[in-house]
């Protein structure tokens, strides 16, 4: 900014060509032709309406002002606006009418200020237009020799490149200063934890009853009817005091029952259902969206966020979008009550995948 | 504006100019008034997309230090009882529940709340035209490199703002948002586990992620985005702005109306204009209503569960990759349905970053730049350009391929097969479309120029033969299409030493790659040459 | 109030496009109107002889040729017996049976019969094996408790139907339908038997009690607009996103036209 003194000089025609501004730069691979045109310099100005007709500056000032007038009004009115719309308890038309009166109050005192303003300086304030002159960003040689002359004093002065050994334990010493502050930021996850270990279960064990999301009632195998689908939980997780979201984010299930002849079932896992009912991890095996839109026909299963697609009736193998692994099934039995139960946890860690999984 | 401390008290000044002097005694102030009042500022409705992403960031900032005043960024549990009947006695955070007060219990919170989100996804639109626009003008060139990098830094953190925000109510579609970002953390190698570990303050979702992302959002990210602003606001005073070509307009000087008065209207009504659009839709349109959303939870989730646009595109890259990129080897685990995505936007952000240095470097043109280019003058660096919009568009719109099946009735398998060709192909397409059609375009410039403009008008010659009349250009007009430079393929030469390095002969390569099509603009000669062909 | 007549005969650009809104806006209420007329008389009438046999004159004369004549199934078409008289009220009550041609899922059109036909239809079928009834209007009228029926259609129905139950994307150009006009007794009959490709809910799933709560939910969705303001379609942030850009930013840079304008 300091170089330009000479802002706000009135239009003059001036030289087309880079040259003024650096005469040294190279133009590179620029062609540059000795017959070009010539910049044919500032075309006669162009008066407005306004300037012309004293009539339609009246009514550009009318326009002006009377703006001006409708956003107080408007400012008014939100006030109003706010008193007399107030919230009923309990009633969302009464928001509704409150958001409204006091956003429109609100928009016409700020678009009668804004259009009244900008009107005002196209129409009335008087049509000038200035050039001002451009000046070399790197400054004149002289400003650049002095800056360059006060880092050859500085450095003569203070040594920094004569005196290598201080130099250099100073960057030593700035590198290491800030080691410290990172490994503060282990304490940003409980110190006792792993979090691989963490990842590997999940609430599941041996004999937990598949419960209700959200109640937490346990459910009979003789509940289940064929084309159903139950959104399940291990029983006492509702009850949780802590680290219930946690839990659930691991071990959200979801049941369904198929006809036994529409499950192709690997010779280990047949085992794992019940005639016919089947529980998988509701957790995407791609990013951990809940994997739960179940077409009962296709036994297809969708995650509405990449969509992925798994096919429930073999072992929910992946057969359409980013995903890679099947979602883990979960192996079931019914105990002697006719409650469905767990057999054991998930066998492999459910949710995305993560480095130190195999 | 008085210039100088007077020491003469003179009895009849105005109420204006005694204060004006009262404060500059104090401050200098006059100095920087003189300098910077009356500096010309070039007019064009395409320089004034900046100013919709500044005035929107201060709607943002002004919303949002009302909404911190009621706003309570713990994730304890507590069962709601404000006026949402729907929620009542539902379990949720504090985070959730303070919102829905703001939403529901305290007059004119749901339009603040309202014009904040909205004013949000303006703020970021807006950067991301405002970018466009200096991409395709080359108003990048020396000696603006600089603010490209501090503008596309912006352009980052609006969007950590944005996600931060959107992270902040804990509603069941930020609440999934979330759990997408942890899945994604998880997939880095190495350090993944451990990052969305330590991020969380141990598993997902955790007790802490809230309180620190709202850290984030109304601490550090702003106290970076006005850092930044004010540094590249700085620089455009430095630098004062690019302007189109013009008769009267040069390289050597700035052209346009001076900041006061005119400048400061216009810019100051602008402001009032974009916080009283905002209002506008804010007391008209919903955004991002969470109470129909609900509180989060790992089990729920809602069809059409998606990010706010500007993440649409990182969203939508990862909906794009093909079953079965995820391997084990070493014993590890490698998500490559997770790794590309990243690398491939990284590798596009960093293009981005790096476009001014390439093209001034296959130039070799060190002179400083102040008339912005017609795109169509430029026509490689706008062929890259649509090439570039072309692979976003591909991925954001990805981002909403389940919308795009159901209300076109496709299949959203087919809108991804679809979308994986467009980003892969259409690049190359719009390329080349782009390349031709500016080239056209130049064409019909250089035919104006020499021919004159069809005026519509018959004649009939004595000979019997109908001619249209070309009306000739006033010089004025032709200035407009021959003011440009074009630049030729890098002739390879051997260096000191006699030998042609590797480097010489990518920029060479690069070189022949922008530069061998090229339409040099109409001169002096050619012009007599053609007027005197047709006479 | 003295409207004032149009000083000019020439219409107003726009007229034609208000009263082409104006005129969709009726039909749209009347057919709204129509919908929930349906749910109204949704009580059960005394299954006489007479109704089924009635019945059976229309599901032999419509529905036989997929279904077969004794509704024991074909090739084009399930069988329907033990299907209940819920899943024909549903089917037919919403337009999807009869189905106009093979496809990923039967489409809602216009119901094809009157109210009456459909509950012989229904009676008829059910007659053939028991099955889900007609739900009892106490169960469908929207009288539960919403906060209840809010958390279970999140964890048992959004993720198809989307939270505020704008619908939503299913495989292979298959949907899951908006909820936003659909009457309380379809809501309550497409859970108990699970048409097309939508999950039973069973009464041991979701209890009567329950399932009510689910239907108040989305009865307060239908009769309370958001208090936002327009809900843009309920589609969440991609609509929202097209929104800005296209009207916000879109208006927003007309202006910045007019503002470097010159004056006249």
């Amino acid at each position: 900014m300091a170089q330009d003194d000479h802002s706000g000089t009135e239009l003059a025609a001036a030289d087309s060509s880079h040259e003024a501004l650096a005469p040294t730069a190279s133009p590179g691979t620029a062609l540059i032709s000795s017959d070009a045109f010539e910049n044919p310099g500032f075309p006669p100005h162009r008066p407005r309406v306004t300037d012309e007709d004293p009539k339609k500056e009246k009514r550009a000032q009318r326009t002006v002002y009377t703006l001006f007038y409708l956003s107080i009004l408007g400012s008014v009115w939100a006030v109003a606006a706010y008193m007399l719309f107030p919230i009923e308890s309990n009633d969302v038309g009464a928001v509704r009418l409150n958001n409204m009166f006091i956003g429109l109050g609100a928009t016409l005192a700020l678009l009668g200020l804004g259009f009244g303003i900008v009107h005002w300086g196209k129409a009335i304030m008087d049509d000038v237009e200035l050039a001002d002159e451009r000046h070399p960003i790197g400054g004149s040689p002289e400003t650049q020799a002095a800056a360059a002359k006060v880092f050859s004093d500085s450095d003569k002065e203070s040594g920094f490149t004569r005196r290598s050994v201080i130099r250099n334990s100073l960057i030593g010493a700035l590198i290491a200063f800030p080691l410290p502050a990172l490994v503060l930021f282990r304490g940003f996850a409980p110190q006792d934890q792993l979090p691989v270990e963490l990842l590997s279960h999940t609430m599941w064990a041996k004999g937990t009853r598949l419960a209700l999301d959200p109640s937490g009632v346990p459910i009979k195998a003789a509940d289940v009817t064929i084309g159903s689908a139950f959104h399940i939980i291990p029983e006492g997780l509702a009850e949780l005091e802590h680290g219930k979201l946690e839990e659930k984010a691991k071990a959200a299930v979801l049941l369904m029952r198929l006809e036994p002849s529409e499950l192709n079932q690997a010779p280990d896992r047949e085992s794992w259902s019940y005639d016919g009912i089947v529980a998988y991890s509701k957790i995407c095996t791609h990013v951990g969206c809940p994997v739960a839109l179940y077409e009962q026909h296709t036994h297809h299963l969708l995650c509405p966020c990449h969509q992925s697609q798994f096919d429930v009736a073999n072992h929910c193998e992946v057969i359409f979008g980013p995903a890679k692994r099947p979602l883990p099934q979960l192996p079931i039995a019914v105990d002697d009550e006719g409650y469905l139960i767990a057999q054991s946890d998930f066998t492999e860690p459910v949710g995305p995948s993560f480095w130190e999984r195999s | 504006m008085s210039t100088a401390p007077s020491t003469q008290v003179t009895p009849k000044r105005s109420f204006t100019a005694s204060a004006s002097v009262y404060v500059n005694e104090r401050t200098s102030l006059a100095g920087f008034v003189k300098e910077l009042g009356r500096k010309a500022f070039p007019d064009h409705w395409s320089f004034l997309l900046g100013e919709i992403a500044l005035f929107s960031f201060v709607v943002i900032l002004i919303s949002g230090t009302f909404l911190t005043f009621f706003f309570q960024a713990s994730m304890a549990e507590v069962h709601y009882d404000g006026s949402y009947v729907p929620l009542k006695g539902v379990e949720m955070s504090v985070a959730m529940a303070s919102t829905l007060d703001i939403s529901f219990d305290i007059r004119g919170g749901l339009f603040v709340r309202q014009m904040h989100h909205w004013a949000a996804l303006l703020f970021v639109a807006a950067i991301g035209l405002h970018m466009l626009r200096i991409f395709f003008t080359g108003a990048f060139r020396k000696p603006r490199e600089f603010n490209w990098l501090i503008g596309f830094t912006l352009f980052i953190l609006a969007m950590g703002e944005g996600f931060t925000g959107y992270s902040l109510p804990d509603d069941l579609l930020s609440g999934n948002g979330l759990r997408i970002i942890d899945g994604l953390i998880k997939g880095i190698p190495v350090i993944g586990t451990w990052t969305s570990f330590l991020l969380f303050g141990g598993e997902f979702p955790g007790t802490a992620i809230v309180g620190r992302l709202y850290t984030l959002h109304i601490l550090l990210l702003p106290a970076i985005v006005v850092a930044l602003i004010a540094i590249h606001l700085v620089l455009v005073v430095v630098h004062k702005h690019t302007q189109y070509a013009a008769p009267g307009k040069t390289q050597q000087n700035a052209v346009g109306p001076p900041i006061l008065p005119i400048y400061a209207a216009k810019a100051g009504g602008f402001f009032f204009i974009i916080f009283g659009v905002l209002a506008l839709i804010a007391s008209l349109f919903t955004i991002n209503p969470i109470w129909n959303y609900g509180p989060y939870d790992p089990s729920p989730v809602s069809a059409g569960t998606q990010p706010d646009w500007y993440i649409g595109f990182a969203d939508g890259a990862l909906r794009l990759i093909p079953p079965g990129w995820e391997f084990v080897w070493l014993d590890r685990t490698w998500s490559f349905n997770i790794l590309v995505p990243l690398i491939a936007i990284g590798i596009f952000i960093l293009l981005v970053v790096a476009y001014p240095f390439i093209e001034a470097w296959v130039k070799g043109d060190h002179r400083e730049h102040h008339i912005a280019d017609r795109p169509r003058n430029a026509p490689t660096r706008t062929a890259i350009g649509a090439a570039g919009v072309t692979f976003y568009a591909g991925l954001w719109a990805a981002a909403s391929s389940d919308i795009l099946a159901t209300h076109f009735s496709l299949t959203m398998e087919g809108v991804i097969h679809a979308l994986q060709a467009m980003v892969i192909i259409g690049p190359f397409v719009a390329y080349f479309i782009a390349k031709r059609v500016c080239i056209a375009l130049q064409k019909k410039d250089r035919e104006v120029v020499l021919h004159g403009y069809e005026s519509g008008r018959i004649v009939k010659l004595p000979g019997g033969e109908f001619i249209e009349v070309h009306q000739p250009l006033d010089e004025y007009d032709r200035w407009k299409l021959v003011s440009y430079e074009s630049y030729e393929p890098l002739m390879i030469r051997p260096n000191a030493r006699g030998k042609i390095t590797v480097g010489q002969r990518l920029r060479a390569g690069m070189s022949r790659w922008f530069f061998e099509d090229r339409i040099a603009p109409v001169t002096k000669g050619e012009l007599e040459a053609s007027h005197s062909a047709h006479h | 109030m003295n409207r004032s007549k149009r000083r000019t005969g020439r219409r107003h650009p726009l007229a034609t496009v208000a009263l082409l809104a104006l005129g969709l806006v009726f039909t749209g209420g009347a057919y709204a109107a129509l919908s929930s007329g349906t749910a109204a008389q949704a009580e059960a009438e005394p299954t006489s002889q007479e109704t089924i046999e009635q019945g059976k004159k229309l599901f032999q004369a419509n529905c036989a040729t997929c279904h077969g004549l004794e509704a024991q199934g074909t090739n084009n078409g399930p069988s329907l017996i033990g299907v209940g008289a819920a899943a024909v009220d549903f089917q037919v009550g919403t337009g999807r049976m009869p189905m106009q041609m093979q496809g990923p899922q039967a489409q809602e059109k216009p119901p094809q019969f009157t109210d009456e036909q459909t509950k012989q239809l229904a009676y008829y079928v059910a007659s053939l094996g028991p099955g889900p009834d007609i739900p009892a209007d106490s169960l469908v009228n929207g009288g539960g408790d919403a906060a209840n029926g809010a958390e279970l259609f999140r964890i048992n129905c959004a993720m198809c139907h989307n939270v505020a139950g704008a619908g939503g994307a299913l495989t292979e150009g298959k949907f899951a339908p908006p909820l936003t006009d659909v009457s309380g007794v379809h809501i309550y009959e497409a859970m108990v038997t699970g048409p097309q490709n939508m999950p039973v809910f069973n009464d041991l799933n979701i209890s009567p009690e329950d399932k009510r709560d689910v239907i108040t939910y989305l009865k307060y969705v239908q009769d309370n607009r958001s208090p936002g303001g327009f809900e843009l379609g309920s589609l969440g942030p991609v609509a929202e996103g097209l929104f800005i850009w296209i009207f916000g930013l879109g208006a927003i840079v007309a202006v910045t036209v007019w503002i470097t304008a010159k004056s006249n």
